[in-house]
């Protein structure tokens, strides 16, 4: 395994009574990009506001590049860059200004911030807006900003929370292109998404969290294979039937999830399976076969119960 | 040209360095560039407000009062009242910024919370905001200097260093007001400074000497800074320097240590939990 960049062990927060992150154990790689999934609530957040020395831990170990951001928190935050759920943004300000000053709370100087200020303004696409006020920016704009932002200091590791919620599709597909891009320059990236797709297109390796602990770990394929199967055949008898005809399911496949609305068959042969179910003259309103995917994993995990 | 991690590295070894990172000036040069595209309404209407007192009071009020007998002797009362609406111009000005400034970049544009995912500290954040309304406070009381004078309410060369007192006195109002609006969640609460400062103005001392008081409300109105700093200016502007002009001194002195010290406690509570 490549240099550690980060390792946490027995990593515990409580609030209180109440404990946010029990006892998990990660490490992170040089160069690698790590997402950390969960429903809302299940201690990511915290998690990365322990490595972006922002928060306290009641207990267990972290090192940061051979550091503890304890002890040196200043040292640590100065090879991050954060970006936070919510943008914090200067409204004061113009998009060039955010990014300046911004370089300034490092130190580094005006010569070297006002070269980087450029750089970034053209990787955010952002070259029209420059003297615009954060204002009047839309929301990827605003996302694109905070991440330049995060990068003027030229940090090791970039710390994203939730990078894409509340963006329209053609928005976060930019947003993907960016990071990916940061990801080939050996970016060492650390994500926490509860969008799937996104942990897909962008993680080498995650863990997926619930109630503050890690509850499985491995690459986008390791977890699908290892907690779901190949496909996953989903059929629609109507609301009443579906009732009916689930034992009969049952008997034919080894996993099935029973919904309002559906069935969930999980298989390695959906086409299979389906001509099985038409042989028995049970004829679904509609079906479906698709590959699984990462959030049959992440529901399997963290369940289906609503979370609030 | 060093690089953001060796800058932050050249500090580990210092005392305090998770606090302090030597950079108050990042946040002052912030406000600066802020200050340009700032609507300066707000700032002149903190300004004018002393300056508004001096002509109804002075002008208005004094052709009635005439004289005034002070320590110092008899003065003409728009002069007795010039060093108090001094002293009131530079703790307006320091509170302008330090309060409801502090209070949106608090609460509303989470403006700390960023600058505290750097390397900063939250020693530097309260210093640069401070520092910064302590500016305001100083032009405040120059510009007020340049209004009295003309008009003959300046008594001697000596009353400039009314100047550097003010800046004192600024200083303390500034860290005191961020250190009381860090610890205040609701616009309600924030309410209550402006409440609480008119009446602070107007009962200590800037517009008659405290003397008129039972003794209880004049031992009161001592215990407040407004006192102090009207006091204080008076003291320079007359040029009876004594004792107490020192006890004000000190008094802004404790006020400003004590305003940094919440302050960086509560910043630092609040966003390194």
């Amino acid at each position: 395994m490549p240099e550690s960049l980060i390792s946490a062990r027995g990593l515990t927060k409580k609030f209180g009574d109440f404990t946010a992150v029990d006892g998990i154990d990660f490490d992170v790689a040089k160069g690698e990009s790590f997402g950390l999934l969960g429903p809302n609530g299940a201690g990511k957040s915290t998690t990365m506001r322990i490595i972006a020395a922002t928060s306290r831990r009641t207990s267990g170990t972290i090192s940061i590049l051979g550091r503890d951001p304890e002890e040196h928190g200043p040292q640590v935050r100065a090879h991050l860059g954060v970006v936070p759920q919510q943008d914090n943004l200067d409204t004061e300000l113009t998009v060039t200004e955010n990014l300046y000053i911004y370089g300034r709370y490092f130190g580094l100087s005006k010569k070297f911030v006002n070269k980087k200020v450029e750089e970034l303004l053209a990787f955010a696409q952002l070259e029209e807006k420059k003297d615009v006020k954060v204002e009047a920016l839309s929301g990827g704009m605003k996302r694109r900003l905070t991440i330049a932002r995060a990068l003027v200091s030229e940090p090791d590791i970039l710390m994203l929370d939730e990078p894409t919620t509340g963006l329209d599709p053609q928005a976060r597909h930019i947003l993907w292109d960016r990071l990916f891009r940061l990801k080939e320059d050996g970016v060492t990236l650390i994500i926490t998404t509860h969008f799937m797709d996104e942990a897909e297109q962008l993680c080498d390796r995650l863990v997926v969290m619930d109630k503050g602990k890690i509850m499985a770990e491995g690459s986008p394929a390791e977890l699908i294979k290892e907690y779901s199967t190949r496909e996953v055949l989903e059929v629609r008898f109507g609301s009443d039937r579906n009732k009916e005809v689930a034992p009969i399911l049952r008997e034919m496949c080894d996993r099935i999830e029973e919904l309002p609305d559906r069935i969930l068959l999980y298989v390695e042969d959906g086409e299979l399976l389906l001509e099985a179910i038409a042989a028995k003259k049970l004829h679904p309103n509609t079906s479906l076969v698709r590959r699984s995917s990462l959030e049959d994993v992440f529901l399997r995990l963290t369940g289906r119960s609503l979370i609030e | 040209m060093r690089s953001a991690v060796e800058i932050a590295d050249a500090r580990a070894n210092k005392p305090g360095h998770q606090l302090y990172a030597g950079r108050a000036r990042a946040i002052i040069e912030r406000a600066s560039i802020a200050l340009r595209s700032s609507t300066w309404v707000p700032i002149a209407t903190g300004f004018i407000e002393p300056v508004l007192y001096l002509l109804a009071f002075g002008y208005g009020m004094g052709a009635l009062i005439g004289d005034i007998s002070t320590s110092a002797g008899a003065i003409d009362y728009t002069v007795f009242i010039a060093p108090g609406l001094l002293a009131t111009s530079a703790m307006n000005g320091a509170i302008y910024d330090s309060t409801w400034n502090v209070f949106f970049k608090l609460n509303e544009s989470k403006l700390y919370q960023g600058m505290l995912a750097t390397p900063l500290g939250p020693l530097d954040v309260a210093l640069g905001e401070i520092i910064w309304a302590l500016f305001r406070g100083l032009s405040y009381s120059i510009a007020f200097m340049l209004i009295t004078a003309p008009l003959g309410l300046v008594p001697s060369w000596s009353a400039l260093l009314a100047i550097p007192a003010a800046v004192l006195i600024a200083f303390g109002f500034a860290s005191f007001g961020m250190a009381i609006t860090s610890y205040f969640k609701t616009y309600q609460q924030m309410g209550l400074i402006n409440i609480a400062l008119l009446p602070m103005f107007l009962f200590s001392g800037s517009l008659y000497p405290i003397s008129v008081y039972p003794d209880w409300l004049e031992f009161t109105i001592k215990l407040l800074p407004t006192w102090h700093g009207i006091e204080l200016i008076r003291d320079i502007w007359f040029g009876v320097i004594d004792f107490s002009s020192f006890s004000h001194l000190s008094y802004f002195i404790v006020m400003i240590v004590l305003g940094l010290f919440f302050t960086t406690r509560r910043l630092r509570d609040l966003f390194m939990r």
